[in-house]
């Protein structure tokens, strides 16, 4: 196990190395980016040369890779081309206001996802079923922004015929709260539900399809012609088998939600990774997007290596390689 | 045999965020010893592979029922300039702020500038399609390319494509396309659906590559190499052919999920951009006024969730056509 | 208990005895009969053998019993299944589940699909008895595990109890699933075509086990399988099924040398020999019928030699009925014309 466990590790290195290189050339190959930088008027020459000089943009393009991996070991990453802002102190606060998000929508998406995969599986063509085939295809062809606008104009509609504030559709927190922890759940709650809603629909039907294939199987038959109680055929047999596949899932889902929170962040103006990228997309502020990158993708594949532990943990077959 | 070093996401279908994973197994003939007794009991009728795959489609109510309401949207995108009675950039301050009416045919209304969303949703819906459409050709022919190769020849050669497709699909793809788009897009319909091509011929290549392994120990294979074919003649005559139904599947949902990529783009502002005519764009022009005018945000809005919802109804009614894995049936 | 039947024979009272049973399954294309009347009974310490092509409904009147088929589609219209005086059709699902796996066992087919490949195989044995003894502690059923796997003549049998199904070996998993339907002393086993997924030698390496298996706990068993040379091997007494019907039933030297149906002689005549210079193979030609729309008369009638397409076998269904001996019964308007008849077997014993 733990053998496996080191091979997935080292795996993981040369693919972080790669996904830099691609990252770096990918955004570097898009054009000057000083782009921007020329174009406010009255900047001076010579702060263009001192950005040049620190940037080491006049060098090959090796030395410029190899002098950003630098930065982002020593100097967080260095500072924005526009505001000279340092860049790693904001990504490690809109980081944190967005992996509470994230998190949030995927444990809620997780445990309604499940208990809905599993009932509609055992209880095939019934009537919950088909209610929950309904809202998954629902949920897989609305668009994550227009289910927040909807529920913004929801809430924002509730509020003013009712006067009582029962989500917010901004913002991630109201200055002067009585309770910290309260308030801030009724800000994420919208933002929350709506990533959450695609997750849902996208694994209770993965949950579902995979229990059915379980269900179908030899060995189930094997349990009740032994006499198991229907009840521990289902969790105990079936489930486990079923649920393999979808803690792999869940845990590579995790690349897709960074997606979603960028479209989610951006229209409940909450101030995470999503708003700070595009708003630095926006100016081709092209340092701290490459941080971004950088940082979401060590993210995406420690959540692929955690994967493939749990998956490693949880079949027997595959643990002995 | 399997893969030695199954990564997890191996054991998995792709997922793209709005992508559907995983097998569907379908009302019908499920359990294994109805179909043995079923089928070993019945006299054949010889019947084209076609027209068996045609007869399991128009049984799916819903999805034939999709197809033709996604045929009169095609219909409508189309023709957009003949249906719609504005253009898409039309300005009528007069009759702006309009509630959707019969009144002068703003069946959506208008905005604050008075321009008739009607009018804009239909060019938008032409918009997303061609866009959607260039997408699904595109990923499909590098995919398919890409994976038949990789499945063909396996080793070495299947283990590092494989090993590169494993990387893109690493990436969070939603931002990365945001990123490539807004750095290296132009604003125009094509160079977006090039951008999204660049990703989505992964999930294709996955399922040709799998298809592929298998295929290439069918008899026929093998019968055809002693027979002294090419590798080239082999992919395209026998294999790609066979191929076919997870093709025509999988081309299908990325035409779904690209229509609601190139709407989340254009609504960002990284995607199709003014003087072309998006559905996104349309949703974003009009947050400002979502209380007052909200049919602005819905009338878009609902377009796209009906047409991939026709999409995805068509796709699953053709995955249960074609794809004889879901059938169970014996070889 | 013995009761008597007449001509002499005495006969135990069965351990299990079906009457009648008839299975449908709803489908897209109309409702298939898959079981269509059929009744046999065994005896405790006998083998009966099964025998049918894929289709006939051998599996499922089986599965029907143990309430293992799906209920929709699947469907038990009419009989009854007596096992000790209960009817197994009739009970309820908790009852039928306390039956399973501890006086009913059953082996299936794949034993790589059969075994649950997340768990053990101790586990899994030791399941088998945790299930139908809630005081039994895990060490003891571990232990047991043990010992029924070393009957079963698994090698290294305490480190093995600890593997994981794909760590052995086919032949292996079987031997394994075996130990785990005799884990309670069954008084029926029944074993579904427990060779078929496996090689040809250790085909033979599993019957023996199963022989074992049946003298340790002298149950009643029934052999489904569509090959000859097991029931040859295994059976003391045959049921021939076709579409859903039994068509023959006899003791196993009956059916193989002086079989009295058709479709049975033709099964006989159809196996190859190794020692006889045979120039041409003598298959059964046509096709199993449709299930769907059965025709009315005898279902074998249009692959029938014996017929020649005489009226009776058209319009009227042949039933089940005793020949000289009431323990062998044939389903056939003409079986009388097969008396004197024998197969090629006998051919070639009398000429040697």
């Amino acid at each position: 196990m733990l053998i496996f466990v080191v091979r997935r590790l080292l795996y993981s290195i040369p693919v972080l190395i790669i996904t830099s290189f691609l990252i770096f050339w990918a955004v570097t190959v898009s054009g000057d980016p000083l782009t921007t930088v020329r174009q406010i008027p009255r900047v001076s020459q010579d702060t263009i040369n001192s950005i040049i000089e620190r940037n080491h943009l006049l060098e090959p393009f090796l030395i410029q890779y190899w002098e950003w991996v630098k930065s982002a070991f020593t100097d967080g990453f260095g500072t924005t081309l526009l505001g000279d802002a340092p860049i790693f102190p904001d990504i490690r606060r809109v980081l944190g206001n967005t992996l509470q998000l994230i998190v949030a929508a995927e444990i809620l998406s997780v445990i309604l996802a499940a208990i809905i995969g599993v009932v509609s599986a055992v209880r095939q063509y019934s009537t919950f079923d088909y209610t929950a085939t309904t809202f998954s295809f629902l949920g897989f062809a609305t668009p994550t922004f227009f289910l927040a606008l909807l529920l913004q104009i929801l809430f924002t509609n509730l509020y003013l015929s009712t006067d009582v504030r029962i989500f917010y559709t901004s913002g991630l927190s109201s200055a002067g709260a009585d309770n910290f922890l309260i308030d801030r759940l009724q800000h994420l709650a919208l933002p929350v539900i709506t990533l959450a809603v695609l997750g849902i629909a996208q694994f209770s039907r993965y949950v579902r399809a995979s229990m059915l294939e379980v269900v179908n199987s030899d060995y189930v038959r094997t349990a009740k012609a032994k006499g198991v109680k229907k009840r521990n055929v289902v969790m105990k047999h079936a489930l486990r088998n079923a649920l393999i596949p979808f803690v792999t899932a869940i845990a590579l889902d995790f690349g897709g939600l960074f997606g979603g929170a960028i479209v989610t962040e951006t229209i409940f103006g909450i101030d995470g990774m999503g708003r700070y990228l595009v708003g630095h997309l926006n100016t081709r502020d092209v340092y701290p997007v490459m941080a971004w990158l950088m940082i979401t993708s060590v993210i995406v594949i420690m959540f692929n290596l955690i994967a493939d532990v749990i998956y490693g943990y949880l079949d027997p077959r595959i643990r002995y390689d | 045999m399997t893969n030695p070093n199954p990564s997890a996401s191996e054991h998995l279908p792709a997922a793209p965020q709005v992508d559907r994973p995983a097998p569907e197994t379908t009302p019908g003939l499920d359990a294994d010893e109805l179909t043995s007794f079923h089928e070993e009991g019945l006299e054949v009728v010889a019947r084209s592979q076609w027209q068996l795959a045609r007869r399991r489609f128009f049984r799916h109510k819903l999805a034939v029922g999709s197809l033709v309401v996604l045929m009169i949207i095609v219909f409508v995108g189309v023709f957009a300039e003949q249906i719609a009675p504005y253009s898409f950039r039309e300005q009528a301050p007069l009759d702006a702020r309009m509630a959707p009416t019969l009144e002068g045919q703003h069946y959506f209304g208008t905005d604050v500038l008075g321009r008739d969303y009607f009018s804009r949703t239909v060019f938008g819906i032409r918009t997303s399609l061609y866009v959607a459409g260039i997408v699904a050709l595109l990923s499909t022919l590098i995919g398919s390319l890409y994976g038949a190769v990789s499945g063909y020849f396996g080793g070495w050669i299947d283990n590092l494509m494989m090993r590169f497709v494993d990387l893109v699909l690493t990436l969070p793809i939603l931002a990365v396309l945001i990123v490539i788009a807004a750095l290296l897009g132009n604003g125009t319909p094509i160079r977006v659906a090039v951008i999204l091509a660049l990703f989505y011929w992964t999930t294709l290549a996955r399922i040709i590559r799998g298809n592929f392994l298998s295929l290439r120990e069918k008899e026929y294979v093998e019968a055809a190499k002693a027979s002294g074919a090419s590798d080239m003649r082999i992919i395209f005559r026998h294999m790609l052919p066979n191929s076919m139904g997870p093709i025509v599947v999988n081309a299908t949902l990325i035409v779904a999920t690209a229509i609601l990529v190139e709407a989340t783009l254009s609504f960002l502002g990284f995607g199709v951009q003014p003087p072309e005519p998006a559905l996104g764009k349309l949703i974003d022009d009009a947050r400002g006024f979502m209380q007052s005018m909200p049919w602005l945000v819905m009338a878009p809005g609902v377009t796209i969730v009906v047409i991939v919802l026709c999409i995805n109804f068509v796709g699953d009614g053709l995955r249960d056509a074609l794809d004889p894995t879901q059938r169970r049936l014996r070889a | 208990m013995l009761s008597i039947r007449h001509s002499g024979d005495f006969v135990p009272e069965p351990v299990l005895s079906i009457r009648d049973l008839v299975v449908d399954f709803a489908t897209d294309d109309g409702v298939v009969h898959a079981v269509d009347g059929v009744s046999y009974d065994v005896h405790a310490g006998e083998t009966l053998g099964v025998v049918g092509e894929s289709g006939s409904g051998k599996s499922v009147t089986v599965m029907s019993i143990l309430g293992l088929i799906p209920t929709p589609p699947g469907k038990v219209t009419r009989g009854e299944a007596f096992f000790k005086g209960v009817d197994l059709l009739k009970v309820r699902d908790r009852e039928l589940r306390d039956i399973r796996g501890k006086d009913i066992a059953m082996i299936f087919q794949d034993p790589m699909t059969s075994l649950n490949p997340v768990f053990t195989v101790g586990e899994q044995i030791g399941e088998a008895i945790e299930v139908h003894d809630p005081s039994v502690k895990e060490e003891s059923a571990r232990a047991r595990a043990i010992e029924l796997l070393q009957l079963v003549g698994v090698p290294n049998a305490e480190r093995r109890v600890d593997q994981y199904p794909h760590e052995y070996s086919g032949g292996m998993r079987q031997r394994a699933m075996i130990a785990m339907s005799i884990a309670n002393e069954p008084s029926l086993l029944i074993a579904d075509e427990p060779t078929t997924a496996l090689d040809v030698t250790i085909q033979a390496q599993i019957l023996e086990v199963m022989k074992k298996a049946q003298i340790e706990t002298n149950a009643a068993t029934i052999m489904i399988t569509h090959d000859l040379g097991i029931i040859a091997e295994m059976a003391d007494r045959v049921a021939v099924m076709y579409a859903g019907h039994i068509v023959e039933v006899g003791d196993v030297d009956t059916i193989f040398h002086r079989p009295r149906h058709p479709y049975t002689l033709g099964l006989m005549n159809s196996l190859p020999r190794l020692e006889a210079d045979e120039r041409w193979l003598k298959p059964i030609p046509g096709q199993p019928p449709s299930m769907i729309n059965v025709p009315p008369g005898c279902p074998f009638h249009p692959r029938c030699e014996l017929s020649r397409e005489r009226e009776i076998c058209r319009t009227e269904f042949p039933l089940l009925e005793s020949l000289e001996s009431s323990q062998h019964k044939s389903a056939c308007h003409f079986k009388h014309e097969l008396a004197g008849e024998t197969s090629k077997f006998v051919e070639e014993e009398a000429a040697s």
